[in-house]
């Protein structure tokens, strides 16, 4: 079975937000709630870095390590997907998750947690594909109807990639084997960290 | 050291400037926050790496370690009462009875014990349920009872913060550390091991121990809870997590605390628990155990001597005779 991954390419991302308004309307977020979010690294520097991020689908999540009433799953493809009927609001994934992705509405007073809410892949959660109660807690379960997570479907260079991990290796693999002459513009190289050193790269 | 720092920094400068994207990518695990159009607290972080931290120690050491704390506790008490049994009146009843707690001190002390368990059952149900509880309750039950359990627990933090507080203003002067009586109280074991009897005031030195954990670990609790409480004041992670450690070591140690209070009060001593019940102990009680106490009650005239029909093995001089 397919393990599937977001992959975000720093050298197209052109930090336009997309994928996060896409995410926002298609799973109907809860208000004050993003799922995923554009971070850029020394903004309005020269080689500023922009990446998409949401919950990452760990191997090994530290999220579900630490919830008390074990209300994660992982789902034959991979996905890290939660049971909101469990949770019980208690933040400790938050604490965790390396990523900043589960966040919480606000849910009465002093600020107390509702339950946990995080990018699913759009692939919904414990209820039934496509229902009326699975689209009000989860937002869209896309993967149910064939389709990948909106996010990296509608991110215009294609920097946002998300689907079977070995084809979105293959294609990002390509992409650095092809990329702009690394010889001649070794400051601003654009290969990845290393590729200098094995392959023979003086200047980086 | 500055010299370390110095030569640390220079390599970083180097490396900084030869492998740019390196550096990039360093300063994203380090933390280091960019710019993001999303509102939110730290949403301008890519990766905190203190979150795997905290993970590794509370599901490891805290884990663990609370488990054999609590466990050895109990093992020890278990143990103790096997080979030593319980502390028994060693003179008969008088039938005299000595006011020990009044009506308010009662209240409080129970107050704050009942609300201590319901702290310590549900927040050992956030640590341990899961390991404990959910096999045989089911994923939905289970969740039921730790949704339940967590709302008491962030509830029960304030009302026994406002027990302990009162608490400490009232017994604060029957808990002041007195070296010379305590020391050798606690040299003498309190009287639990062999049969020696080591003078106490009202409060003997075993009580002032657990009176003074409590107010200091216990107020670190309380501190540490309320923090966690309200995720209000705007802390990051980090410090949650920081927060939320130390709420859950000094947890361990106030139960085992509290393990050893609760033991020591009931079946570890024979009529303890009924003065913090009906406030009063017989008068044999009060001598064997509280004999310094007892000789102030005296000297103030709160009761008779002369009415109990045993007699003392300290010197008669400490009583007066009523006329
Ligand atoms: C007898 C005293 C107490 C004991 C034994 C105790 C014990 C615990 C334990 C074992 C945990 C769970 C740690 C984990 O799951 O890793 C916890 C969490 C917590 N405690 Fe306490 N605690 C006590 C007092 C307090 C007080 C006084 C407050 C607040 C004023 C408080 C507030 C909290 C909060 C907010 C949490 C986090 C749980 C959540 O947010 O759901 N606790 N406590
Ligand atoms: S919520 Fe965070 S820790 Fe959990 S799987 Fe997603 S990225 Fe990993
Ligand atoms: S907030 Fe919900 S999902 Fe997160 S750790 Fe707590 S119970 Fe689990």
């Amino acid at each position: 079975m397919a393990r599937m991954k977001f992959l975000c390419d720093d050298e197209r991302c052109i930090e336009c937000n997309a994928c996060v308004t896409a995410c926002k309307n298609e799973n109907e977020v809860p208000w004050g709630v993003n799922r995923r979010r554009v971070v850029t690294i020394n903004d309005g520097q020269a080689g500023e870095k922009s990446i998409s991020v949401a919950c990452m689908h760990c191997t090994d999540p530290p999220c579900a390590a630490v919830c008390p009433v074990d209300c994660f799953y992982i789902t034959e493809d991979g996905l890290v997907l939660h049971d909101k009927d469990i949770c019980i609001g208690c933040g400790y994934c938050f604490y965790a998750c390396p990523f900043g992705a589960p966040q919480f509405p606000q849910d009465g007073a002093f600020g107390v947690r509702g339950k946990m809410d995080k990018c699913t892949f759009c692939a919904g959660g414990p209820e039934e594909d496509n229902s009326e109660e699975e689209f009000k807690k989860y937002g869209r379960n896309r993967l149910a109807e064939g389709k990948l997570p909106l996010c990296a479907e509608m991110c215009s260079t294609k920097a946002l990639l998300a689907g079977d991990g070995d084809i979105i290796a293959d294609i990002f693999r390509d992409r650095v084997v092809r990329r702009a002459d690394r010889d001649e513009k070794p400051a601003t190289a654009t290969a990845p960290w290393g590729w200098g050193k094995a392959y023979g790269d003086k200047s980086s | 050291m500055l010299l370390v720092a110095g030569v640390v920094w220079a390599m970083a400068g180097e490396f900084s400037s030869s492998l740019p994207r390196a550096e990039l990518w360093r300063m994203v695990r380090e933390g280091v926050a960019g710019y993001t159009a999303v509102k939110g607290q730290e949403a301008g972080e890519l990766i905190q790496a203190s979150g795997e931290t905290w993970r590794q120690l509370r599901n490891g050491p805290l884990f663990t370690g609370g488990a054999i704390v609590l466990g050895g506790t109990l093992a020890l008490l278990a143990l103790f009462y096997l080979l030593r049994g319980q502390v028994k009146l060693e003179k008969p009843r008088t039938g005299i009875k000595i006011l020990r707690w009044n009506l308010g001190e009662r209240m409080l002390h129970w107050f704050v014990a009942v609300l201590f368990i319901i702290l310590t059952v549900t927040g050992l149900t956030l640590l341990y349920g899961k390991a404990v509880l959910l096999p045989w309750l089911g994923k939905a039950q289970f969740a039921y009872w730790a949704q339940l359990a967590k709302w008491l627990h962030n509830i029960s933090g304030p009302l026994f913060i406002a027990g302990l507080v009162p608490m400490i203003l009232i017994w604060f002067k029957d808990n002041l550390w007195r070296p010379g009586i305590d020391w050798a109280w606690f040299k003498a074991l309190g009287g639990l091991v062999g049969r020696a009897h080591p003078p106490a005031e009202r409060m003997n030195a075993g009580e002032k121990g657990w009176f003074w954990l409590l107010m200091t670990v216990g107020a670190l609790l309380s501190i540490t809870g309320l923090l966690l409480d309200l995720p209000l004041f705007g802390l990051e992670r980090e410090s949650m997590q920081m927060i939320h450690l130390i709420h859950g070591v000094s947890a361990f140690l106030v139960i085992a605390g509290a393990l050893g209070h609760i033991y020591i009060g009931t079946i570890g001593t024979e009529g303890a628990l009924e003065g913090m019940i009906h406030g009063e102990v017989d008068l044999s009680w009060a001598r064997q155990h509280h004999d310094l106490w007892l000789e102030a009650l005296e000297k103030e005239g709160r009761f008779s001597l002369a009415k109990s029909d045993t007699r003392i093995e300290r010197p008669e001089s400490f009583f007066k005779p009523e006329k």
